[in-house]
């Protein structure tokens, strides 16, 4: 391969850098001299906990903000994007977490969008199509078809069809901002696949992940960033994983799941024979005081629908609810007053964007905050701070929206819901999905304490159901796992008799858990 | 090394939250005061109390639709439910003779019975608010005019007159008409219920996010029906206003009135897209409406100014909601 590479593009110059950048917001800095360069044919990982300034510096990258100092190179040559669509026309394409797809238009036309080749006036079909074609080969999928509607794909393939877009103009750098937080394993391996073949086409890419094992995988170097500062930037062959959550928290984060004794007491939960519409089917399983349980398996296996079905958001078929002495189906509010309380997967249900950190830590229980019943900002807001405190949730006040808040510590203020209401069950889905090592360990630690019941003077140990499609992340929290595959829920095992090589082979449907 | 950021963040929000709470007061400020340059008429005693007068009607029927823009939600059948709670108001004191009292009360719960009806079709069949009542605009419309058989029904002379007419030699004391003095008083009322009780806060969490709502255990549906009960109810109040007014009730009145009084919500500081709205913002919005028509009369200039005018308010309180928004970025 290296013959290829002619001699004014020598192995080691990069395709891409970025020297001294530099940008504030208002009083806030949030890049201070950043290099960063990628060569051709390589994958470059850049890692940071939220608000680090990763997001930031591939908004310079992409022309959405320009940088206040500093300038940046492609092939050498000075490189100012006006806007994203300029960015992708001189080569850098970026495939966003959030797609940015249009539901109601093709594939083809969502490839395209913005950059249909014209001339005079007349869109060139002939033209189109062929490019679109070359591009859906290097993808590589038989599903992929460019006359399908995306809202007809599945996320895993309109994520595909969201990397085309970049391929169908000709990008040479491609960055993936968080690209598997929302796949299965097959799907990310199917990724990786993808990315392995670009970085032999000696395409350059930026991959941005929290999923350090991921990084190391993949990834030939590694930039960590930390307070909009790069920290270092360093071979990836050399480095540990722990070293590089060292680098990125600024300190050593030892014992990430902590586990203070826990005693298993009575059962709360009980679930018979409970199905879903579609999923789950025949789910049984018991939760006791003091367990944490957790349920593994790949997403769209019927997880998330079970646990909506116990909080009474999704409907039940057939099936017994027990929890305590109430039985059966119910509603979302009974189950609060029945002392559960369910943290959503997705935060845009978790938590409602335009009101305040007060009101979204309350509005479970919006009472005792007055006389009359009477909501008092003054009071609500006391009892707020006070979780604020013990959470460590980086905000102004209590009144502030929590739109404004990182993804962290958003999900802080959702779990906080359910300590301020004083549940005994916690649902849990995917409570630490794209959140920074260090407000992981908070709620790691939150569940500790809640399940061993030394949250609180004379608090009696809750029971936790947790939902994670992160294997090393179950293993250290639960007591016990049951795993779901094709919305069939295997039998319940203690964490002991379990390692990820059992578990991922139960979730992909190999052998069951036995 | 976020230690000083941190503390001027906080003078930065403060300085935004008072913009935000007392933008649309400083909006009616420098209306006023922009025609009080051209005609210093429009300050006088008299002048006034005419703005206030006509700012009743679309006062009262705006505090019920902001709880309902707060939810995320519209109504469009204000006008008509207007019209419908003067008809009866007027056809029970004129046909059946009942007491003036007894006459209004049965013209408010017209109203809260067409806005329960709203309500219920809204959550019962989960149609979009904008469908429903773009139907009951028609439906309660018809109503009116089937019965008052299309025309004016005269109520005659009673104390309800008094309620919105400009006061008499020997109550000037008042300052403002008692119907003004009962809009404040509701105003308050129901400022302080939407921030001080817990259905004021659901309303608020529904219209910020739904599924947030529900997933908290909010009654969401119950929610939505009262919110529209209670801009059913408040239109009839202000259709009470508007039958003490022309002393009449007429089923061809406040048409588009609905209109009017979603502007005065919206310039208030009200989102349609739901979670944000003010009582105090909303009748602040419905008096630039009347200062900016007032200020066009006095002045003498043309009604198609007046409407014009009003048009640009609208959108510049768009553009500047929509400014306050982008803030963060």
């Amino acid at each position: 391969m290296a013959s290829q590479i002619t001699a004014d593009k020598p192995v080691d110059k990069p395709r891409l850098e970025m020297r001294g950048i530099f940008k504030r917001f208002g009083a806030t800095v949030a890049l201070k001299d950043v290099n960063f360069a990628v060569k051709p044919g390589e994958v470059h990982a850049l890692v940071g906990e939220n608000g680090a300034g990763k997001t930031t510096l591939m908004k310079i990258l992409t022309g959405v903000s320009k940088p206040d100092k500093g300038k940046m190179l492609l092939d050498g040559l000075p490189y100012q994007p006006r806007n994203p669509l300029d960015a992708r026309l001189k080569g850098i394409g970026m495939i966003y977490q959030e797609l940015s797809l249009v539901p109601h238009l093709t594939v083809e036309e969502n490839m395209l969008l913005g950059m249909e080749p014209v001339r005079f006036g007349f869109v060139r079909w002939e033209e189109m199509r062929n490019r679109v074609q070359e591009a859906l080969q290097h993808l590589n999928h038989p599903q992929l078809k460019p006359h399908i509607r995306i809202k007809d794909l599945p996320v895993s393939l309109q994520q595909l069809v969201e990397i085309g877009r970049s391929l169908v103009i000709g990008c040479e750098v491609l960055i993936f901002d968080e690209p598997t937080s929302s796949l299965s394993r097959h799907d990310i391996d199917r990724l990786f696949k993808i990315i392995a073949e670009f970085k032999n086409k000696n395409l350059s890419i930026v991959y941005i992940s929290h999923f350090l094992e991921e990084v190391q995988l993949i990834s030939d170097r590694v930039t960590v960033l930390r307070d909009g500062s790069v920290v270092s930037t360093q071979e990836l062959r050399s480095t540990q994983t722990t070293e590089i959550v060292r680098m990125m928290v600024g300190r050593e984060i030892k014992d990430l799941y902590p586990r203070t004794p826990r005693k298993i007491g009575s059962p709360v939960l009980e679930i018979q024979n409970l199905a879903g519409l579609e999923k789950p089917e025949n789910a049984i399983f018991v939760l006791r005081r003091g367990e944490v349980m957790g349920i593994s398996g790949l997403i769209g296996a019927g997880r998330t629908e079970m646990l909506r079905a116990i909080f009474g958001l999704d409907p039940v078929r057939q099936g017994q609810i027990k929890i305590g002495i109430h039985l059966g189906p119910s509603s979302p509010a009974k189950r609060w007053l029945q002392g559960v309380g369910m943290l959503s997967e997705n935060r845009s249900e978790g938590l409602a964007a335009n009101l305040n950190l007060a009101d979204n830590m309350t509005l479970s229980k919006l009472r005792g905050f007055g006389p009359l019943n009477l909501v008092l900002p003054r009071n609500q807001g006391a009892v707020v701070q006070k979780w604020i405190d013990l959470l460590d949730i980086r905000c102004l006040s209590p009144a502030q929206d929590v739109a404004e808040l990182s993804g962290g510590n958003q999900q802080k203020v959702a779990i906080a819901r359910l300590l301020q209401h004083g549940v005994d069950i916690m649902l849990l889905d995917e409570p630490t999905r794209g959140i920074d090592v260090a407000a992981k360990a908070k709620i790691y630690e939150v569940i500790d304490a809640f399940a061993s019941g030394s949250a609180g003077e004379g608090r009696a140990p809750g029971a936790v159901l947790v939902i994670s499609s992160y294997l090393p992340e179950l293993i250290g929290i639960c007591n016990t796992i049951a795993v779901m595959f094709r919305g069939r829920l295997s039998a319940v095992k203690s964490v002991e008799e379990i390692d990820e090589h059992k578990l991922m082979m139960a979730a992909t449907g190999q052998e069951t858990l036995k | 090394m976020m230690a000083l950021p941190k503390k001027r963040a906080i003078s930065f929000e403060k300085r935004w939250s008072w913009l935000n709470k007392f933008g649309p007061l400083l909006a009616l400020f420098l209306v006023f005061f922009f025609f009080a340059a051209f005609n210093s008429k429009i300050a006088s005693f008299n002048a006034l109390e005419i703005m206030v007068l006509q700012t009743v009607i679309v006062g009262v029927a705006a505090i019920g639709m902001t709880l309902v823009i707060i939810s995320a939600g519209i109504d469009l059948s204000a006008g008509s439910i207007i019209a419908l709670s003067s008809v009866v108001t007027a056809l029970l004191m004129k046909d059946f003779a009942l007491d003036p009292l007894v006459a209004a009360l049965g013209g408010i719960a017209a109203g809260l019975i067409c806005g329960l009806l709203n309500g219920l079709l809204i959550t019962r069949l989960r149609l979009v608010p904008f469908i429903v009542t773009l139907g009951t605009l028609l439906v309660v419309r018809g109503v009116a005019k089937g019965l008052a058989r299309s025309i004016p029904i005269n109520a005659g002379q009673t104390w309800l007159s008094g309620l919105l007419a400009l006061l008499p030699p020997d109550r000037k004391w008042m300052l403002i008409p008692p119907g003004a003095w009962l809009m404040v008083l509701l105003a308050i009322i129901v400022a302080g219920f939407l921030r001080y009780t817990k259905l004021g806060r659901h309303i608020f969490a529904v219209g910020s996010n739904e599924d947030t709502a529900r997933l908290c255990g909010v009654a969401v549906e119950r929610v939505k029906v009262f919110v529209y009960a209670a801009a059913g109810t408040f239109a009839g109040l202000s259709g009470l206003m508007l039958m003490s007014y022309q002393e009449q009730g007429d089923p061809t009145g406040a048409v588009g009135l609905e209109l009017e009084i979603i502007a005065a919500v919206v310039i208030g500081g009200g989102s349609l897209s739901g979670g944000e709205g003010s009582i105090l913002g909303s009748l602040v919005g419905a008096m630039i409406m009347t200062v900016i028509r007032t200020g066009c009369q006095l002045n003498g200039w043309p009604t198609w100014v007046t409407q014009a005018v009003t048009g640009i308010v609208i959108i510049v309180a768009l553009a500047v909601d929509q400014l306050r928004h982008s803030k963060i970025d």
